[in-house]
């Protein structure tokens, strides 16, 4: 039961990390920070497809976690989730084009073996 | 480096800051809050209605609500290869929030998995953050 509700919040937080992503690079660097700005982007995120899809993505991502929070620790269920990030940055580099060097790569197997560790 | 390159660097780390404190105080939060409840032998909605009515649930929900801003805040500029392993610094104090305030038990691996971790975020901080195109 731990583990099926890990791999639904890992599943379900790639495609909500994904999306955000490639909605927030086409919408481009936020620079203005005063609050009427900020309500007019938040006006256009909301209406924002893949932002939407995103946050149904994250919701059903945030319910699994509260149900292996009902039955882990936080310590188990927070690292867990993680093995999301390296299977994220895969994804990253092939269906967001990111620059990924050597020091990112290695950065993310150090997590991955970070979060193999932890659920030991 | 240029006026540019510093705002962008100080932006990053305060948004990273953000998303890390938001995401550790949540969690914590959520945590706290679910205890209240037992275990969840059903998927029933009501019973997670009933949870997300805790004060604590409650308040865990509004630090998500402020991570997704910060964490959507960040990806306009910096890359998501960049920003999932600088966030994972969190993994570090939540693990302190559960050891301390939760009083759970965090075996020798576990520890050893949050110095790797810490590790991996150290190494993806030093390249840059923002993706091939942007301005330096």
């Amino acid at each position: 039961m731990r583990w099926l509700l890990v791999a639904v919040i890992a599943a379900a937080t790639t495609v909500s990390d994904l999306l955000q992503a490639a909605a927030m690079k086409r919408h481009g660097e936020i620079c203005d920070f005063r609050p009427g700005a900020l309500g007019r982007l938040l006006g256009m995120l909301v209406r924002n497809r893949l932002i939407i899809a995103s946050v149904v993505a994250m919701a059903v991502s945030f319910f699994a976690f509260l149900a292996l929070l009902s039955v882990a620790d936080l310590s188990f269920a927070v690292p867990a989730t993680a093995g999301s990030y390296v299977i994220e940055t895969v994804l990253a580099k092939y269906i967001l084009k990111e620059p990924v060097n050597w020091l990112r790569w290695a950065g993310a197997s150090l997590v991955a073996c970070g979060v193999a560790l932890l659920s030991l | 480096m240029n006026v540019h390159a510093a705002r962008l660097r100080l932006k990053t780390r305060f948004f990273t800051l953000l998303v890390v404190l938001s995401s550790v105080c949540g969690n914590f939060s959520l945590s706290w809050g679910m205890r209240q409840f037992g275990r969840f032998a059903t998927f029933s909605p009501l019973v997670y209605i009933r949870a997300v009515m805790n004060p604590f649930v409650a308040l865990g929900i509004t630090l998500l609500i402020v991570w997704l801003l910060s964490h959507m805040t960040l990806l306009s500029w910096a890359d998501l290869s960049y920003v999932l392993p600088v966030t994972s610094s969190g993994y570090v104090l939540s693990a302190l929030a559960g050891r301390v305030f939760l009083h759970e038990d965090i075996s020798v691996y576990r520890w050893a998995g949050i110095l790797l971790i810490t590790a991996g975020v150290a190494l993806v901080a030093r390249t840059a953050p923002h993706r091939s195109g942007a301005p330096s």
